[in-house]
C-alpha cells in the first residue's frame, strides 16, 4: 500500500524529516505517537503534497505509484486521504458543495458514473448522521463556526464519502470527549477492510483503546526510533518519550 | 441651501467642456408636464447652475483621483433615450420572479406594460396628489443638499438639473409593506442619454424593502447609454428600510448613481450593493445619522474584469449621538480592470458614543488590475469607537490545498474560493430570492470567468493612510 523509503525533507528550509522509513501493508492500521514536533503533521503534509513541504531525498510509492510525481488532488483521487489536525474553515462555500465537488472529482477518476444532486444529498446526510453532525452542518460554510469536535467529524465524513484506500489521521483525537471519540472511533472501525490501511497520529493512548492498532511506531526528531504493538503505546502514556529520546538518539 | 450666499463665493465659471455644455441643452430640451410643483422648476434651475460652476473632475480632484470620465465623451451630441419595445420574453428570463410590487423603467420612462400597478403612496412625480406634492417639496433634493457643498457631486447636480419626473414612494406612518418594491431600470444599449430620479420617504414607524435592479438589452454596440441616478431616501423615526441595489448593466453602458440617505432617530438602514464594472461606474452612497439611535449596515460586493471600471464612494456622516455604523465590501479585480474603494466616514464634533466600522477587502486576479482602496476617515468626537481595515490579497493558500487534497482541481479550487468571498456577504440579504438569484448569478460569472479567478501575484496601490 505505502513504502516510505529513507525520507528526508524540509519546510522553510529546516530540515524536519530525518531518513524516515515506514511500510504499510493493505488492512494495516499503523499509529504513529511522538513528541510535539517531531514531524508528525509534516509526514502527513508531504505525503499529501502541501506546497512548502520539500522533499531532499528518499521516496514514497503508494500502490506502485511515486507519490512525489503527483499533484495534491492526483494523490487525493488516488485513494490517499489525511484527516487534518486543523481543518480549513472556508466561509461562504457550502460544505454539501464542497462534499459533491470531492466525490465527483473522485468518483470521475474512478470511472464511476455521475451521482445526480439528489442521490449526493442522500449519502451526505446519511453519512453526517454516522458521525453524528446535524445534517444542517450541510448547508453551512465548510467548518465555518463549527466546534473543534465537530471539524473532526466534518473530516471523517469526508473520509467515509471519499472511501480511500490510506487514511492518516492526523491527531483527529485530540480535543474530543469520550462521546466524539467514540463517534470518530466507530466511524473508522466501520471503514476498516482488507483493502484499507490506516496511519493513525496521535498524542494520546486512549484513542488506540477504541482503533487498535497493528504497529504502534514512535517519531522522534523526524524518524522513527522505535516500533511495537499496541503495548508500547501503554509504556509511553505511562513513562513519556524522554526515554526513548535519550536511547534512540 | 443657501446657494445665493454659495455662489459668491465660488470662482466665475470655467470654460465648460462640450460634454457640460452639451448636458445643459438637453435640460433645456426637457418638456414638465403641467402638473410638476413650482420646486422642480426652483431645483432644476438651481443645479443646473451649480453643474455649471462645479469643478470638472480629473487626476486633481480629490473625489476623481483614481476614476476617469473620458467615456462621457461618447455623448457629446447624445440625445435622450427613447424608450425602446422590450424583447419579447425579457422581463421572465432576466428578471428576479419576486413576490414584490414591480415598476419597469426603460430608458429613463415607466413601462406599464412590463409594470404592475401603482399602489397607494407610489406615483410618478407628474401624477403626484396633493400629499405627494407636499412631500416632494418638502425633500426633493434636501436629502441629497444636505451634505456641505464642497463635498456634493456634480453628477447629482446634473440628475436634478434633468429632473423632468421621478418616482416618489412615500411609506405611511407605522406602515408596513408586505411586499418589496422591486424597481427595474433598463437600459437598451442605444447611444442615448437617461436620467432617472426616485424620492422615498418612509413616516415614523414604517418598514419596507426596496430592490433597484439596472441591467441593458443588448450587448453589441461598443457605446450603449449613459444613465445618471438619483435616489434620495428619507427614513424617519424609528422606520426601517432594506435597500438593494444591483447594478448589473452591459459594460459598454456609462453610469453615475447617487444613493443619498438620512436617518431620522432610531431609524434603522440595512443597506446591499453589487456592481459590475462597465466602461464608467461610478456610485456614491451618502448616508446620514442625522437623529440619535440610528444605525445602519451596509455591505457590498464589486466585480470588474476586461477593462471594466467600478468605483464606490461612500460617506457615513455620523452628525449626532449613539449612532452605528456597518460596513463591509468586498471586490474582485481581474484582467486590466479597475476598482476604487473610497470610504469616509465622518464623526461630527457632537457625534460621542458613535461605533462606526468599516472593512474592505479585495482580490486581485491579474497583475494588470488595479484597486485603489482609501478609507478616510475624519473624527471630532473623542468618545468613539472606529475601526476599519482594508486589505488586498490572494486566494488563502491552506484553502486551496484543503480543497485540493479532498480531489478537486486548482482552477475548479480557486473558482469555490473566489465565489465563496463573495457569497459570504450574500448571507445577510433579507429576501430569500434575491439572495438565491444572486447566488445564481455569482455562480454563473465564475463558471463562464476565468479571469475572476486566476491568481497572479498583485500589484498593489493601497491609500496613503492605510
Ligand atoms: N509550515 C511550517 N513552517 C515552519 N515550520 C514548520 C511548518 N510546519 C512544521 N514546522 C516545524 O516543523 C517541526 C515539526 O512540526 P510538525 O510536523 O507539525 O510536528 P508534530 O505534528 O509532530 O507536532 C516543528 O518544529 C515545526 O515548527
Ligand atoms: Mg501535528
Amino acid at each position: 500500500m505505502l513504502e516510505i523509503h529513507e525520507l528526508f525533507a524540509k519546510v522553510e528550509g529546516k530540515q524536519i524529516l530525518n531518513g524516515l522509513s515506514l511500510s504499510i501493508k493493505p488492512g494495516e492500521v499503523h499509529a504513529i505517537m511522538g513528541p510535539n514536533g517531531s514531524g508528525k503533521s509534516t509526514l502527513g503534509n508531504v505525503l499529501t503534497g502541501r506546497s512548502g513541504y520539500e522533499v531532499i531525498s528518499g521516496d514514497a510509492k503508494f500502490n506502485g505509484k511515486n507519490l512525489f510525481d503527483l499533484e495534491v488532488e492526483e494523490r487525493a483521487r488516488d485513494g490517499l486521504f489525511l484527516a487534518f489536525q486543523y481543518p480549513v474553515e472556508i466561509p461562504g462555500v457550502s460544505n454539501m458543495e464542497f462534499l459533491k465537488a470531492s466525490v465527483d472529482a473522485r468518483r470521475k477518476h474512478l470511472g464511476l458514473p455521475d451521482l445526480s444532486s439528489f442521490d449526493f444529498m442522500k449519502l451526505a446526510r446519511e453519512s453526517s448522521q454516522k458521525v453524528s453532525l446535524d445534517p444542517a452542518f450541510l448547508k453551512r460554510g465548510v467548518n465555518e463556526g463549527f466546534s473543534g469536535g465537530e471539524k473532526k467529524r466534518n473530516e471523517i465524513m469526508q473520509m467515509m464519502l471519499l472511501e480511500p484506500s490510506l487514511c492518516i489521521l492526523d491527531e483527529t483525537d485530540s480535543g474530543l470527549d469520550i462521546d466524539a471519540l467514540q463517534v470518530v472511533a466507530a466511524g473508522v472501525n466501520a471503514m476498516r477492510s482488507p483493502a484499507r490501511s490506516f496511519i493513525v497520529v496521535t498524542h494520546y493512548q486512549r484513542l488506540l483503546d477504541y482503533i487498535v492498532p497493528d504497529y504502534v511506531h514512535v517519531l522522534s526528531h523526524g524518524k522513527i526510533v522505535r516500533t511495537g504493538d499496541k503495548e508500547l503505546a501503554k509504556e509511553l502514556e505511562a513513562k513519556g518519550y524522554g526515554w526513548l529520546e535519550e536511547e534512540g538518539v | 441651501m443657501s446657494d445665493a450666499i454659495v455662489n459668491r463665493r465660488q470662482s466665475l465659471p470655467a470654460v465648460m467642456n462640450p460634454f457640460q455644455q452639451h448636458a445643459l441643452v438637453l435640460a433645456g430640451q426637457q418638456v414638465l408636464s403641467d402638473g410638476q410643483s413650482a420646486i422642480l422648476q426652483t431645483l432644476r434651475q438651481q443645479c443646473a447652475e451649480n453643474f455649471k460652476r462645479a469643478t470638472w473632475p480629473g487626476r486633481k480632484v480629490e473625489h476623481w483621483k483614481y476614476t476617469s470620465v473620458q467615456a462621457l465623451k461618447a455623448y457629446e451630441s447624445a440625445g435622450w433615450a427613447t424608450p425602446a419595445n422590450l424583447p419579447e420574453g425579457f422581463c421572465s428570463e432576466r428578471l428576479m420572479t419576486l413576490n414584490a410590487t414591480r415598476l419597469v423603467f426603460v430608458d429613463g420612462a415607466l413601462d406599464l406594460a412590463a409594470s404592475d400597478s401603482m399602489p397607494a403612496g407610489i406615483s410618478l412625480f407628474s401624477e403626484a396628489n396633493a400629499l405627494a406634492t407636499q412631500l416632494i417639496s418638502s425633500h426633493l433634493g434636501k436629502i441629497a443638499g444636505s451634505v456641505d457643498l464642497s463635498r456634493r457631486n456634480l453628477f447629482a447636480a446634473l440628475n436634478s438639473a434633468w429632473t423632468a419626473d421621478g418616482l416618489l414612494i412615500h411609506v405611511a406612518q407605522n406602515v408596513i409593506l408586505e411586499k418589496p418594491i422591486y424597481l427595474v431600470y433598463i437600459n437598451t444599449g442605444s447611444k442615448a442619454v437617461a436620467n432617472q430620479r426616485n424620492l422615498v420617504v418612509m413616516e415614523q414607524g414604517a418598514n419596507a424593502q426596496l430592490i433597484e435592479h439596472f441591467l441593458s438589452t443588448s450587448a453589441e454596440a461598443p457605446d450603449s447609454g449613459f444613465v445618471n441616478t438619483l435616489t434620495e431616501i428619507h427614513i424617519g423615526q424609528n422606520a426601517q428600510l432594506h435597500h438593494t441595489r444591483l447594478n448589473l448593466e452591459h459594460e459598454s453602458a456609462a453610469h453615475v448613481g447617487a444613493v443619498h440617505v438620512n436617518l431620522m432617530r432610531d431609524a434603522v438602514f440595512n443597506g446591499f450593493t453589487v456592481a459590475e464594472g462597465s466602461k464608467l461606474k461610478r456610485l456614491d452612497y451618502q448616508l446620514n445619522h442625522c437623529g440619535q439611535g440610528a444605525s445602519l449596515n451596509f455591505d457590498g460586493v464589486y466585480l470588474a474584469r476586461h477593462d471594466q471600471l467600478v468605483d464606490y464612494h461612500t460617506c457615513i456622516e455620523h452628525r449626532v449621538p449613539h449612532c452605528t455604523s456597518q460596513q463591509a465590501f468586498r471586490g474582485i479585480v481581474g484582467d486590466k480592470a479597475k476598482a476604487v474603494f473610497n470610504g469616509r466616514i465622518h464623526i461630527f464634533q457632537d457625534a460621542q458614543k458613535t461605533l462606526a466600522e468599516m472593512n474592505n477587502r479585495n482580490l486581485l486576479t491579474s497583475d494588470t488590475a488595479e484597486i485603489n482602496t482609501k478609507p478616510e476617515l475624519e473624527i471630532y468626537a473623542d468618545d468613539v469607537k472606529c475601526a476599519h481595515g482594508a486589505t488586498i490579497s490572494q486566494l488563502d493558500d491552506t484553502a486551496l490545498y484543503y480543497l485540493q487534497s479532498r480531489g478537486i482541481c486548482p482552477s475548479q479550487a480557486r473558482m469555490m474560493l473566489s465565489f465563496g468571498f463573495i457569497n459570504e456577504l450574500l448571507s445577510g440579504l433579507p429576501v430569500e430570492d434575491v439572495k438565491l438569484w444572486l447566488e445564481n448569478w455569482l455562480r454563473n460569472r465564475f463558471s463562464e470567468n476565468r479571469s475572476l479567478v486566476s491568481d497572479i501575484k498583485p500589484r498593489v496601490n493601497a491609500g496613503a493612510d492605510l
